[in-house]
């Protein structure tokens, strides 16, 4: 089967003799080793994905793997990067003004233990590596069944760290953690970082991720990071969780986000993603897993992809027990030379009878340069149900782009003005306001000079 | 002000305004009148900056600049105003913060300072109250869900806030019942001014006997054949348009 494999990626061979130095390294549980094991031969069985997959059709990744990448510390010989320290202007990068939460500060993956601004009593805050091998938290990283997902199996096999949230059961936390996910190296690296979040029985919590890269400091010049990161997030019974995640990281940076969320009986989990410019490659699997009745699902997207930039998102709502509810909103603005992807499935199971199930994604066209590719895909076995979907690609209106001219407003302003207001039943969706203000300043940074056809 | 010399412009092709002349000065209301489909929107449109409009010969000067050369943004920088037929509606971008948005480059424009929040709130009330404009609206996303009256008179309160020298206002009384008629009439009325100067295009003329005009233009088949005082729009009212087809063929057979 390791034909399937083409001999030229580099990172192919590392991720192999990564795995080699790992598995004699041996400090896992049995449980986690096997995992591991499963995810690993899986890996192996399907090699990095090529446009022959269906789900990356539209992503040909061969160029981003081209480079080599060292495996942080694993591979014998291969010096550890030093500098774990948060450089000050990456988190800076990071701040949300005005955002009262507290927060904690990730580099390449690996949390130094410390917290800004005092944590919420209802929250526990754990190092993946600290956890992994506690029986106690075994329920969380046992799972190997990743299907078709080439990037989850690699990371399974080989992750280090990560952060691990835990929100009580019955905590209700108002203050919003805010994660800030710092990637920075000296030399090409691949970093895998494995995040939990498990919102207990009827718990209320809401977390802000950040992801910056620098681009003088950390990132220069050539160098290249590939980012292959894992969240699995539990939304217990009743339990109420939002999730914002900022991507923001700069040039040279490449990432795959895996999310999976799986939702109990009545919980509700909203998520808004918004992807800028900067990024060489963005690809989001965000996959909701509904596997018990009357859950309430919204996922909010928007994607603002600029230069040679493509940014991917393929979601998955699973409709797996009855009455259950999802919601979809994904919007993409595309300037330049980029190119987007949008992949919005929705699966519903025989069983899940009277599930209501929308999406809609609307994507505004800037650049005769740029491309999109939207596919919704329904499937659906139950009778009794109500799905609809929706996919529009379109460029600016002439005639609300004169009307603004025509009041004395500038072409460059007034495209801005317009892509702003696109953006805006996305992040309109935002419950906090300082996040909203600070998520439209940065689509305002990226868009003047950047509008020309 | 506003000088119009032998204007002769093209829709897709199409022949629209065949040679209009039309001199405009400040302190002046100028109503143009003429029958659908005699170019009173198009020259709206070519004067507002229309990009789909085609100047083929002439030229328009505007305070001694030659406007055909300018974006649609620097003519309404120098002063032009254009309240649209049909306004657009912007999801999205709020009312005030275009206006905002407008102000501070029209001001910018002419190196002014840019104002403080407060003073452009001040001034935004003030306005407001000018033109009876619903306060509920101005923080609503521009145009979105107005009816007709109240787009239009958010036309007006757009022209109130920015104060052009040379308002054209395009069929501003389609659609508009008499009330709201009265109080968009009673808005441009406070706003008249020996500085400034309308252009007040209509269909009818009721609109006219609340903005009474001081000249009034009948524009026929791209050229204005006709040019009068406020009774020349009571006429027209009287007799239609029909007569003013044996009117051009005598003017045509005088030149």
């Amino acid at each position: 089967m390791s034909l399937i494999q083409e001999p030229v990626i580099p990172l192919y061979d590392a991720v192999v003799k990564g795995y080699q130095t790992l598995s004699t390294a041996g400090a896992d549980t049995e449980g986690v080793r096997r995992a591991r094991q499963t995810a690993f031969d899986q890996f192996r069985l399907l090699g990095f994905p090529s446009i022959k997959n269906e789900d990356w059709k539209y992503t040909n990744i061969t160029r981003y793997l081209k480079d080599e990448f060292a495996l942080n510390g694993l591979v014998a010989g291969d010096e550890p990067v030093a500098a774990v320290s948060a450089p000050a202007d990456l988190v800076a990068k990071a701040t949300i003004p005005g955002l009262d939460a507290c927060q904690v500060v990730l580099v390449n993956g690996v949390w130094d233990g410390k917290v800004k601004g005092a944590l919420p009593k209802g929250i526990e805050l754990f190092k993946v590596s600290q956890v992994l091998n506690d029986p106690q938290f075994a329920a969380y990283f046992g799972n190997g069944k990743w299907g078709n997902q080439h990037f989850a199996y690699l990371n399974t096999a080989l992750f280090k760290d990560g952060l691990f949230i835990r929100v009580k059961d019955g905590a209700a936390v108002e203050k919003p953690l805010h994660v800030v996910n710092v990637f920075t190296a000296d030399r090409n690296l691949l970093i895998q970082p494995r995040h939990v979040i498990v919102a207990g029985r009827n718990a209320e919590a809401s977390v802000v991720e950040s992801v910056v890269s620098g681009d003088g400091a950390g990132v220069a010049g050539e160098v290249k990071l590939w980012v292959n990161s894992l969240t699995e997030i539990f939304a217990q019974t009743d339990s109420k969780l939002d999730h914002v995640v900022l991507q923001t990281a700069s040039a040279g940076v490449r990432m795959v986000q895996h999310t999976t969320v799986r939702q109990r009986k009545q919980s509700l989990y909203n998520n808004y993603t918004f992807t800028l410019p900067g990024a060489e490659l963005v690809r989001n699997d965000l996959q909701a897993r509904l596997e018990e009745d009357h859950t309430e699902t919204h996922l909010y997207g928007l994607y603002l992809a600029a230069g040679g930039q493509l940014i991917d998102n393929h979601t998955l709502v699973d409709h797996q027990k009855p009455q259950c509810f999802s919601n979809e909103l994904y919007k993409g603005v595309l300037l330049e030379k980029s190119t987007g992807v949008f992949n919005g499935k929705v699966y519903v199971h025989q069983d899940a009878q009277k599930t209501n199930a929308f999406q809609q994604n609307n994507n505004l066209v800037i650049s005769k340069q740029a491309t999109i590719d939207s596919k919704p895909e329904l499937e659906i076995y139950a009778d009794d149900v109500k799905c609809s979907h929706g996919s529009t690609v379109g460029q600016f209106s002439e005639e609300a782009l004169f009307y603004l001219r025509a009041r004395g407003i500038g072409e460059e302003t007034a495209k801005a003005l317009l892509i702003n207001a696109f953006a805006f039943d996305v992040t309109e969706k935002l419950k906090n306001s300082a996040v909203e203000a600070y998520v439209n300043e940065l689509i305002s940074q990226h868009i003047p000079s950047q509008t020309q056809a | 002000m506003l000088i119009i010399k032998n204007l002769h412009a093209e829709v897709e092709g199409k022949q629209i305004l065949k040679g209009l002349n039309l001199t405009v000065n400040a302190g002046e209301v100028h109503a143009i009148m003429g029958p659908n489909g005699a170019g009173k929107s198009s020259l709206a449109s070519v004067l507002a900056g229309r990009e789909n409009y085609e100047v083929t010969e002439g030229e328009v000067w505007f305070e001694g600049k030659n406007l055909l050369e300018m974006a649609p943004e620097d003519r309404a920088r120098e002063g032009v105003f254009l309240a649209f037929q049909y306004p657009v509606e912007i999801p999205g971008v709020s009312n005030i913060n275009f206006l905002k948005t407008a102000l501070g480059e029209i001001r910018a424009y002419r190196n002014l300072p840019p104002l403080d929040a407060k003073a452009f709130l001040q001034l935004s009330k003030e306005k407001q109250k000018l033109v009876e404009f619903d306060a509920k609206l101005v923080n609503r996303s521009l145009n979105e869900g107005f009816s007709g009256g109240e787009k239009k008179r958010n036309e007006i309160f757009q022209l109130a806030m920015l104060e052009p020298s040379l308002s054209i206002l395009d069929e501003t009384d389609s659609g508009l019942d008499i009330d709201a008629l009265r109080i968009v009439s009673k808005g441009v009325n406070k706003l008249r001014s020996p500085k400034n100067a309308f252009m007040i295009i209509t269909h009818y003329q009721r609109l006219l006997e609340y903005i009474v005009p001081d000249f009034v233009h009948v524009l026929y088949d791209g050229r204005i054949v006709k040019s009068g005082t406020k009774e020349l729009a009571l006429e027209l009212e009287e007799k239609g348009y029909d007569w003013l087809k044996d009117t051009e063929k005598e003017e045509v057979g005088t030149i």
